[in-house]
């Protein structure tokens, strides 16, 4: 075995030629298949494989951008189930972004938010307030609501006001440290969440508990998005860039603050880190990830109500950083999508499988302990084993490395051992 | 509108005392696990609603048996806190000897992390048990102490409405009191209430001083846990209804009383859970006469929340506590 | 560099699993494709969506066992005519989110026709949406909320009365025949509570009652005080409450152990006997607008209720016999669809216009005329009272249309 191993490490070409095999059996098995969750998996995960080969990291984005743009969308798409595996790849985009905003401010600021989904309530609401009849209510110009063209706007300013909210969370909060912090934001999601609930008197602002509905969905150029696979490419689209921006912060000058504050307050302070702005950022990007995947949400589900804004959201999203890794933006995507599929796909055809047995009378699981239901409980088993067992998750943070002459010449290249952002750093 | 608050100043106080006395008993499980170990210990909320549910249990086994007709229903209900407690107390110190003691140098946020974890948990085991014996998770244990005693508060003026309170609220205040005492003795009085703050205060040191640490340290979870899971009782006997997730926010909220009243100090929690019992009455039953219908009955939350930001930013050590200097 | 070495684990258990994968596949959907051909044993698939979890499990439990006895007592006939009837039930956990991921595996799995469901209408609105762009009908047996049907979708349909009749209905019996001319009215700040407690308060103005106070709860909470405090204050003649049976027994405890001794009078959502469990005694002098009948008026519907407890073990709630009823109307239109589709199996578009063009279906418990939006010409609202502690209430009144 271990030769094996050895050979595949060494032989880049060898495991080219195993990567391409398992992508192509994959392919063609959710070509065929009508309705097979195992094989979108599975082709899902040629993704994770990647990137634990040792190609350099253009050729592992080129390939992985080709798996999810093309192949895997053409693959689905034979099948009937398409628009539910692609309801289901949406979801776990929308859920990645928000996962690496709160990566930023848990895994890198070491600020624990527990409060973290009031802000994809902030921009779900932006959106949908505006896109709808509701803004007639209040705003004394305009005709409302907004057509879908809107949308792609509505994108930047959903960001921008979650940042300014995230800001305003944050002012206060500063002063507070550690357990207490997580307190706080807790609080301070409960509170937005029941102001949502409750904001339709005396000015009817968000209709309350009877929500949205009938939100405008996107149009661009004269074409609407109304199914799931159209969205999975917008989504597709904002999580690439999500994702590149937030590789390039957390090399740069912000990035490395963020770990300082992590790491000691009163020691990063002694370095000359300013603390409030270091905080106040991490809150306002983190917040501007989620404001704008609010905005996504609201305009996929065409139907806005704060029963999708509870605490479990946000310790879902807290169990995804924790589960892939705590600062690590690979270990945070895992994570992501381990998560959601688990609670989308995965219990939901558990639970159906099981009530196929007892109703045909083979096993008969109670009701109480069908696995849809059991969501806290596996959340809660999951974050013990974790914390208990391997608190740096399941693809740790790896800090960059830096190659001892190159940075010795005075200009260096950053090439760490398996992600690697290619820029170029003056050391004085 | 002064008049309609002062009106039912007397109903808002008793049914304040009431919630306060809850709050203060599930405060002081958390203000002692944070003084002995710097932690926040978030499933102590679940302890309490895990209390609530052993105790309707066994009252409903009772009544099954038959045995609850045929004794007085104060020997009941001794029995009932009794085996609860020594039940709820166990079940605290099994948390910590799993989950805490591996984690005790490890960094906050990890040990955060874990008691969240415990939360989950132990709200879908109740759940699912519950589900399981009665096909959903709403429980509702047999009504003892239904009688309703009338207080005329407008003989002592003729502002005050008259109130009306159930028996079991007596019940409930009496506990609780005597619980609180029992411990302020304990804590105050007893060697191993001595070891406790000894621990507290410094831990290498008590050691150094011959205190077992992690004895002690089991022995405040138990005792915790045990005051927890008896107040879960009480709760049971006085609304009557259950479900697996009374125990969140109402342990948010104990826990903001106990911030209130100074984290680690013991008076200052039982003071912090009563404060905020009637501040939280006071709100849900004047909020929308005093601001004219724009906010009403259900931003009791908001305004227990509130607080606890507002404490916590102004003065993070709370009415009674002592500022700590952090030390590098 | 160190992962490398469970790549090659990785990679060859992933080859393996990938042609497994590939193989089952491949065999499941043969087999799809020649159940879909032969027409002989071709499954057609029903699907429940309810919440089976949660607040509403009792309501929504009893939806998916009506609805799954009406399925098994018709699988005979479909099988004469050679389709196999399979019930898929799906938990939609009261939440929207839930719903529409639901929604959307519905709509994957080509065999499914149909869908009775759902109990809340905060979570049918957006699964409507879904169940529209498939073209699915959804037969609801107890979505009351305007906005279900307002939406004019081809697919959506109701049983049930809707709650700008079911409000006023309560309003009107409330005014004239309890006389009540100060009503303090409670909502629980849910779409279904909220939407319900308006109509009635328009109802209730329209009829001439002074409306005290319209106040709001959060579901979930246990301590009702401060509400009732209020009340207190304001001492109404009746009190109404927009919400579901776990808060609005808890808050009939309450006020009655504060010396509240005014009937309450709640919608449909209170029409189960947890409501009684939690409020114990203190039910009496309750009323309750239902848009569910009393399934045991008629002999059918004794039969109905024998055979139920028969088969679960269990005594019928409200919508229990409405889940049967909403069932049995998607069934016999997908006979219809059968018969006029020459025995072949029918599309989902037909299936939803033969579901629309009932008429006159007689259901055990009601009678069902779909009209152009989809509501039942033939709903009715009925007025129950709670003079005992006991599960079902005895009727009171019938408001029709």
């Amino acid at each position: 075995m271990k030769k094996w191993l050895n050979v595949l490490e060494k032989n880049k070409r060898l495991q080219a030629t195993v990567i391409g095999m398992y992508i192509a059996t994959t392919f063609i098995s959710l070509y065929l298949a009508q309705k097979s969750v195992v094989a979108f998996l599975l082709l899902l995960s040629s993704l994770l494989f990647l990137y634990f080969t040792s190609f350099s990291n253009r050729v592992k984005w080129v390939i992985g951008i080709l798996v999810l743009s093309v192949l895997l969308p053409l693959a689905a798409s034979q099948g009937e189930a398409y628009q539910s595996y692609m309801e289901v790849a949406t979801l776990v985009g929308i859920y990645i972004a928000m996962a690496l905003g709160l990566n930023i401010v848990v895994g890198l600021a070491g600020l624990l938010d527990l409060g973290f989904v009031a802000f994809f309530a902030i921009g779900a609401y932006t959106y949908g307030i505006f896109a709808t009849a509701q803004a007639n209510n209040f705003m004394p110009f305009g005709h409302y609501p907004l057509s879908g063209e809107s949308f792609w706007i509505f994108l930047i300013i959903g960001c921008i006001v979650a940042a300014i909210f995230g800001v305003l969370l944050g002012i206060p909060v500063l002063r507070v440290k550690g357990d207490y912090l997580a307190i706080v934001t807790l609080g301070f999601g409960e509170i937005i969440r029941i102001i949502f609930n409750n904001l339709d008197k005396p000015v009817n602002i968000t209709n309350g508990a009877m929500g949205l509905a009938s939100v405008q969905p996107p149009k661009l150029f004269g074409i609407e998005f109304m199914y799931p696979s159209q969205f999975y490419y917008v989504v597709l689209v904002i999580l690439l860039l999500t994702i590149f921006i937030v590789r390039r912060l957390e090399y740069s000058k912000i990035g490395r603050a963020w770990k300082a504050v992590r790491e000691n307050e009163i020691a990063a302070q002694a370095m000359g880190i300013p603390l409030v702005r270091t905080k106040l950022m991490a809150f306002a990007v983190g917040a501007s990830f989620s404001g704008m995947m609010g905005v996504v949400f609201a305009a996929k589900q065409t139907f806005v109500d704060p029963t999708s804004f509870t605490l479990l959201e946000s310790i879902t999203i807290l169990v995804m950083v924790i589960l892939g890794g705590m600062g690590s933006v690979p270990g945070v995507i895992l994570g992501a999508a381990l998560v959601t599929i688990l609670n989308l796909q995965v219990l939901t055809e558990l639970t159906n499988w099981l009530n196929q047995l007892s109703l045909s009378g083979v096993v008969h699981i109670p009701d109480a302990l069908s696995p849809a239901k059991m969501q806290r409980f596996i959340f809660g088993l999951i974050l013990i084993v974790f914390a208990l067992y391997r608190p740096q998750g399941l693809l740790p943070a790896k800090n960059p490395r830096f190659d001892e002459k190159e940075l010795k010449s005075g200009v260096t290249n950053v090439a760490d051992g398996k992600e690697g952002a290619k820029g170029v750093y003056f050391n004085g | 509108m002064i008049e309609h608050v002062l009106q039912t100043l007397p109903q808002v106080i008793i049914d304040g005392l009431a919630l306060g006395a809850v709050y203060a008993i599930v405060a002081l499980g958390y203000t002692m696990v944070y003084g002995i170990l710097e932690l926040i210990n978030f499933a102590h909320g679940e302890i309490f609603m895990t209390g609530a549910f052993v105790g309707t249990a066994l009252l409903l086994s009772f009544s099954a048996f038959g045995w609850l007709s045929s004794m007085p229903m104060l020997l009941a209900l001794l029995l009932v806190l009794v085996a609860t407690s020594i039940v709820t107390g166990l079940l605290g110190m099994g948390i910590e000897r799993i989950a805490y003691r591996p984690l005790r140098n490890a960094p906050k946020l990890i040990t955060l992390i874990t008691a969240i974890g415990i939360s989950f948990l132990l709200q879908d085991f109740v759940r699912f048990i519950t589900e399981l014996k009665k096909g959903n998770y709403i429980l509702t244990g047999p009504s003892l102490f239904t009688g309703q005693v009338n207080i005329s508060a407008s003989s002592i003026w003729s502002g005050f409405h008259d109130a009306s309170v159930k028996s079991s609220f007596f019940i409930v205040l009496v506990t609780a009191v005597v619980m609180m005492v029992t411990l302020d003795f304990f804590v105050n009085k007893t060697k191993w209430g001595m070891a406790m703050r000894a621990v507290a205060q410094d831990r290498e040191t008590a050691a150094l001083m011959s205190v077992n640490v992690n004895k002690v340290i089991a022995l405040t979870f138990f005792i915790g846990s045990a005051l927890g899971g008896a107040t879960g009782v009480l709760f049971a006997i006085q609304y009557g209804t259950i479900d697996p997730y009374i125990g969140f926010i109402l342990g948010l909220k104990a826990f903001t009383a106990a911030v209130l009243g100074g984290i680690g100090n013991i008076r200052g929690a039982m003071f912090g859970g009563i404060v905020l019992g009637l501040l939280e009455m006071f709100a849900a039953a004047n909020l929308p006469i005093v601001s004219d219908g724009i906010l009403g009955a259900e931003y009791k939350d908001v305004f227990a929340f509130s607080i606890l930001i507002i404490v916590l930013i102004f003065k993070p050590e709370g009415l009674f506590g002592k500022v700590s200097v952090e030390k590098v | 560099m160190k992962g490398k070495k469970t790549l090659s684990i990785f990679t060859s258990a992933a080859l393996a699993i990938g042609l497994l994968a590939g193989c089952s596949a491949e065999k499941t959907s043969e087999t799809a494709k020649n159940g879909g051909e032969s027409g002989g044993g071709t499954v057609i698939k029903i699907a429940t969506q309810s919440p089976l979890s949660g607040g509403a499990a009792t309501l929504g439990e009893s939806i998916k066992l009506g609805a799954q006895l009406a399925l098994e007592e018709q699988k005979e006939k479909f099988e004469k005519l050679g389709f196999k009837l399979e019930l898929v039930p799906y938990d939609d956990q009261a939440d929207p989110k839930k719903g529409v991921a639901n929604a959307q595996l519905i709509g994957a799995d080509q065999q499914v026709l149909g869908v009775v469901g759902h109990l809340n209408s905060g979570v049918a609105i957006p699964s409507s949406e879904i169940y529209e762009k498939y073209s699915i009908p959804m037969v609801s047996p107890a979505n009351t909320a305007t906005d279900v049907t307002d939406r004019g979708l081809k697919t959506v349909n109701r049983i049930c009365a809707r709650d700008d009749f079911q409000g006023p209905a309560g309003a009107k019996f409330a005014v004239e025949k309890l006389g009540a001319k100060k009503i303090f009215i409670i909502q629980d700040k849910t779409a279904y509570g909220t939407g319900l407690a308006e109509a009635f308060k328009k109802g209730a103005e329209e009829a001439g009652a002074e409306i005290v106070g319209f106040e709001g709860i959060t579901i979930g909470e246990k301590d009702f005080n401060g509400v009732l405090n209020q009340v207190l204050a304001k001492k109404p003649d009746l009190v109404y409450f927009g919400g579901m049976y776990t808060e609005g027994g808890m808050l009939i405890k309450q006020a009655r152990d504060k010396g509240i001794n005014v009937p309450f009078m709640g919608g449909d959502g209170m029409d189960s006997s947890t409501l009684v469990e939690i409020a114990g005694d203190a039910v009496k002098n309750t009323f309750i607008t239902s848009a569910a009948g009393i399934a045991t008026a008629t002999e059918a519907g004794k039969q109905f209720a024998e055979k139920y407890k028969q088969k679960f073990g269990k005594n019928i709630e409200s919508y229990s016999a409405y889940g049967y009823d909403a069932m049995g109307v998607l069934l016999k239109a997908i006979e219809e669809a059968i018969k006029a589709n020459g025995n072949k199996l029918p599309s989902r578009e037909q299936v939803a216009e033969a579901v629309r063009n009932v008429q006159d279906y007689e259901g055990v418990v009601t009678k069902v005329s779909f009209d152009e939006k989809g509501d039942n010409k033939y709903a009715k609202i009925y007025i129950y009272k709670f003079e005992e502690a006991t599960y079902p209430a005895r009727l009171e009144d019938e408001v029709s249309k």
